[in-house]
């Protein structure tokens, strides 16, 4: 299955882009997606847990499973106003 | 639409008002010249956009229910902003006061911490930062 990957704000300096389509085995959970990100990702290594994500717009847990099409997105610490 | 790229026009908030408002409170965030004792000359605003809306949808429909003589209007600037300008404003009409100051409070505090909007501090020396709420002292 292949999921779109967005980056924002901090994340989207730390991956030099900000966005890409990934391939993904069918089963892959936000929380697996977020590691194997880590093992790329040198920054991303800091995090001593996953930071929230979202999948299509929504609050998603580690657990949550990725579906084909998902748009997909870790969110960098907020603090707007 | 909550978010904007164009300068926010408080003037215009006031459009939103009922005859049956008595009471108005308007509040409206603008880049500071200075973050932790360091100079600032301006905050870039990054947004995921769709998501951003979603939230401060489900935000206003909550404070709204808490608050259901008020009602409220929101703007967030998104892009790069220069010290003095707004970024951000929330208006809460009610018939009376208490009801307009309670629900445009928790309007603001809850747009600030839940929202993804994200902001770049840009310094007089130069440099320029993200806006990380986890690593600063509050």
């Amino acid at each position: 299955m292949t999921v779109r990957l967005l980056y924002f704000a901090s994340f989207r300096e730390s991956a030099g882009r900000d966005e890409e389509l990934r391939e993904l085995p069918d089963g892959t959970r936000v929380g697996e997606l977020w590691a194997r990100l880590a093992r790329e990702i040198a920054p991303f290594r800091g995090f001593r847990e996953m930071p929230p994500a979202a999948v299509n717009r929504e609050h998603a847990s580690a657990e949550t499973l990725l579906a084909d099409g998902d748009e997909v997105t870790f969110l960098p610490p907020v603090a707007g106003g | 639409m909550h978010l904007t790229s164009e300068p926010i026009d408080v003037a215009a908030f006031f459009r939103d008002v009922r005859p049956s408002d008595g009471g108005v409170c308007l509040f409206v965030g603008v880049v500071r010249n200075e973050s932790g004792g360091r100079e600032t000359t301006g905050i870039d605003y990054e947004a995921y956009g769709p998501m951003a809306e979603r939230e401060i949808d489900a935000i206003l429909r909550e404070v709204s229910e808490r608050w259901p003589a008020a009602r409220l209007t929101v703007r967030h600037r998104v892009g790069s902003l220069r010290v003095g300008e707004a970024s951000v404003a929330v208006l809460a009409t009610a018939p009376h006061r208490g009801d307009a100051f309670a629900a445009c409070r928790e309007a603001i505090d809850r747009i600030k911490v839940s929202v993804p909007i994200w902001k770049k501090e840009k310094y007089a020396d130069g440099g320029s930062e993200w806006v990380d709420p986890t690593r600063q002292k509050v």
